[in-house]
């Protein structure tokens, strides 16, 4: 196929076309000195070491990287226009498909701001099995990065032992909702179904055997020399830095700053639970992981707390406006009946009005923004998914280490693309 | 220190050693006695190799190890990649079919399986990518969103018919593993050219909407 | 969030830059001038709100002015949340950008730029980023039109094959 001519063709068009790069203008190239030549490496979009389709521009003296540009895009979906189409209830789906290793997250946060707007108040067990299942997500979540992550590093064994656990994860997703990712539990004013029977037996003897497991798992990756020297006292940044960036979650945790919106604004009953912060000293690689791995073992804390103390009561609220009534009730109440067809068809109307609720998500504050003009589709609705501003914490990381210490510091700061292309 | 012998002592005199001619094999020579047949010729001679030998056209031979080594190409975009991931895990075990060799360089793959939704901008790359794998080369459609729009029908995405040619479509959103395992199976026996007829041959059926 | 009264005060220490106050749900919001967001934030850094949690546009087709802009703002220190708007119309979509002070809105920005078709003055790199860099048009604007493909049915199975020949 030969190109069309020049000409017709945008500069963008022609440089994507062309398979070395070399019209890019590399900054700081010395002048006519050769020793301190600049070269401009494309990594990605398809990459073994990339999480995910990001392509990173980087400029190397020799092994070092002296500038680093991410190029983002490749996969956007258009969520956020297309939920501008649906009704509430049916944004849930579209939403969930963002950041696509933690669903229940982008539902609960998209869920809370219609709550918000709405004003109907979730019962305390609909509250209580959020939290299950917001953190059994979270263990999913760091299983995966820690599989990937280990991956990057060489250790590819981790990767099987990870996929291993998460599939114990899986399953108790699978009892309670029926599907093993992308579930649809969560509905505005609650959970669609109530947990079945045995999920309680299969959940505890998932929580006794995962802190064991978290141990092998940490046993092994402390004890390898490799994984030691790739991680300690690479990719350090301070903390100004990363908030002036704007970075949350993990990433902050381990540079010492212990910002968790579970413990700082509580939502959907988190204050009832007794969990610690794990914080780094140092803030380099390992410290992120260790902070990651130390979360996975509060999840479990957390889960042991929420199956003790899981109240009885309803699974969803009584606002028939809101929540679909039961089958049952079809049969025998008019009302229930119209209310069923109502919601069906249109969608609950949501009066008008601008809400933004953040939450807690494995990669840090994952926020959701809904405006509503007062009908059944919502009018915007934003994600301020948190890998997309903790990219920008990349360039820092990875400046002036070796090509080796920006693979790991991009393990280590977990991007998932399709929270940050959305 | 004396060895014991293991197991019970072998007397090298006693194994014979025997020559095996094959023109001697074919005409029966071994066999002794009654069931020794005479000069076989023809449909007898054919019937008795049929028995003994196995044969087979070398397109089906080549066919059967290319089927059975796929080397697909790490490849995920989207929510399908963790499922795709979950297939090369330890439950269900791509393994034990021989495809768990995933190929970083596409030069040295030969089976793309898209897992994720395509948008406009990795349209392009997706289609050199697949240029630059090497003849024979298939390609799995993994997922709503790469084999229709899927959930998102929109301005940002691309079906993946529209700029390469797949074989085998995967629905689901995610498909579970065992859809995935399905997928590439059926993309098997496709290869070992003896491919599942469609419902519509199978059943001698028609869809509901295009009954008269 | 500061509650209402906090909010009115904090209004009135903005003087001229701030247009107009919300208090819905328990959350404060700030409408402002946009010829001040520069230093209107700064003076939001100076009271304790030193975390940009996000920036992020928003079409409010079919009222005028028709582009706005957010800014969340988070005070870690007091777990306060503030959010400031911007409204500015489709013909004149200028707005300072504040990468300069707050090094968060590089990418935020670009993705307003992108979506919305806002432009954002003394910004270091402002190009697309989720769409390719020729793409024309501002996807997320109301009027744009979502796009896609026409669903296939197999009762128009046949019709489909036709056209295609």
């Amino acid at each position: 196929m030969s190109p069309p001519e020049t000409t017709e063709l945008s500069d963008y068009r022609r440089r994507e076309q062309s398979i070395t790069l070399s019209q890019l203008e590399t900054p700081g190239q010395g002048e006519g000195d050769r020793t301190q030549e600049l070269l401009t490496l494309n990594f990605g979009p398809h990459h073994p070491a990339t999480h995910g389709v990001l392509r990173l521009l980087v400029t190397l003296q020799g092994e070092i990287v002296r500038d680093l540009k991410p190029i983002i895009g490749y996969v956007h979906t258009g969520i956020e226009k297309t939920a501008e189409e649906k009704a509430y209830w049916k944004v849930i789906p579209v939403v969930e498909r963002m950041d696509y290793l933690s669903y229940y997250f982008n539902a609960m946060a998209y869920i809370g701001a219609v709550e918000a707007l709405v004003e109907v108040e979730v019962p305390r067990r609909a509250q209580y099995l959020r939290v299950i299942h917001l953190e059994l997500n979270r263990i999913a979540s760091h299983l995966i990065w820690l599989g990937t992550g280990a991956l990057d590093l060489g250790a590819v064994s981790i990767f099987l032992y990870c996929l291993r656990e998460r599939e114990k994860v899986l399953d108790l997703f699978e009892m309670s909702s029926g599907a093993r990712m992308h579930t649809r539990y969560f509905q505005v004013g609650g959970v669609i179904e109530d947990i079945p029977t045995g999920f309680a037996a299969k959940l505890r003897e998932f929580l006794k055997i995962m802190p064991e497991r978290a141990d092998e798992y940490g046993a092994i990756l402390n004890s390898n020399e490799i994984v030691l020297q790739r991680l300690r006292g690479t990719g350090v940044v301070p903390v100004e830095t990363l908030l002036g960036l704007g970075v949350t979650g993990p990433l902050l945790r381990a540079a010492g700053n212990p910002w968790d919106l579970r413990k700082a604004a509580p939502y959907s009953s988190y204050e009832d639970f007794d969990f610690k912060i794990p914080i780094g000293e140092v803030g380099d690689n390992y410290d992120r992981f260790a902070c990651r791995l130390a979360e996975i073992y509060e999840s479990v804390k957390i889960l042991e707390q929420a199956l003790d103390g899981l109240p009885e009561g309803p699974h969803m609220t009584g606002d028939r406006k809101i929540a679909l009534p039961p089958r049952h009730e079809l049969a025998t109440s008019m009302e229930a009946l119209i209310h069923h067809f109502k919601l069906v068809t249109e969608g609950f109307r949501v009066p008008p009005g601008e809400v933004y609720n953040p939450i807690e998500s494995p990669r840090g504050e994952l926020a959701c923004f809904v405006r509503s003009d007062g009908s059944s589709k919502p009018a915007r609705v934003h994600m301020r998914d948190p890998s997309f501003v903790n990219l920008q914490a990349l360039a820092p990381m990875a400046k002036g280490s070796y090509i080796a210490d920006m693979i790991a510091a991009t393990a280590m700061l977990d991007p998932i693309l399709g929270g940050i292309d959305r | 220190m004396k060895r014991e012998p293991l197991g019970t002592a072998v007397d090298p005199k006693g194994l014979r050693v025997r020559s095996l001619n094959a023109e001697q094999m074919l005409r029966g020579a071994e066999l002794e006695g009654a069931n020794r047949p005479a000069h076989l010729e023809g449909t007898e001679l054919e019937a008795y190799v049929a028995e003994r030998v196995l044969t087979t056209t070398l397109d089906s031979a080549v066919a059967w190890a290319r089927s059975n080594s796929f080397f697909p190409l790490a490849f995920g975009l989207a929510c399908c990649a963790m499922e795709q991931f979950q297939t090369a895990g330890p439950r269900m075990d791509i393994a034990r079919f021989g495809f768990e060799a995933f190929r970083a360089s596409p030069r040295q793959a030969d089976l793309i399986i898209l897992a994720g939704r395509v948008s406009i901008k990795m349209a392009p790359v997706i289609r050199r990518l697949y240029d630059q794998m090497l003849e024979p080369k298939w390609a799995i459609s993994m997922g709503a969103c790469c084999s229709s729009m899927g959930v998102f029908n929109n301005y940002a995405l691309v079906p993946a018919d529209k700029f390469m040619p797949i074989d085998v479509h995967v629905p689901g959103c995610p498909p579970r593993p065992e859809a995935l395992m399905h997928g590439i199976l059926k993309l098997r026996d496709l290869v070992q050219n003896d491919p599942e007829a469609g419902w519509r041959e199978r059943y001698e059926a028609v869809g509901t909407e295009e009954r008269p | 969030m500061p509650d209402a009264t906090g909010l009115e005060l904090l209004a009135q220490e903005l003087g001229d830059a701030a247009i107009e106050t919300v208090y819905f749900r328990e959350r404060a919001t700030v409408v402002i001038d946009p010829a001040h967001i520069r230093e209107v934030l700064g003076k939001l850094r100076a009271k304790g709100f030193s975390f940009l949690a996000s920036v992020h546009g928003v079409d409010y087709y079919p009222e005028e002015p028709r582009l706005g802009v957010h800014y969340e703002l988070l005070d870690m220190s007091r777990v306060d949340r503030l959010t400031v708007k911007l409204r500015v119309p489709l013909e004149e979509p200028e707005v300072d950008s504040v990468t300069a002070e707050w090094p968060t809105a590089d990418h935020q920005e670009r993705e307003v730029y992108d979506m919305f078709g806002v432009v954002f003055r003394g910004h270091p790199d402002l190009r697309r980023i989720l769409m390719p860099e020729d793409y024309e048009g501002h996807p997320q604007r109301r009027d744009f039109p979502v796009g896609g493909e026409p669903v296939l049915f197999t009762r128009d199975e046949g019709q489909w094959l036709e056209s295609r020949e």
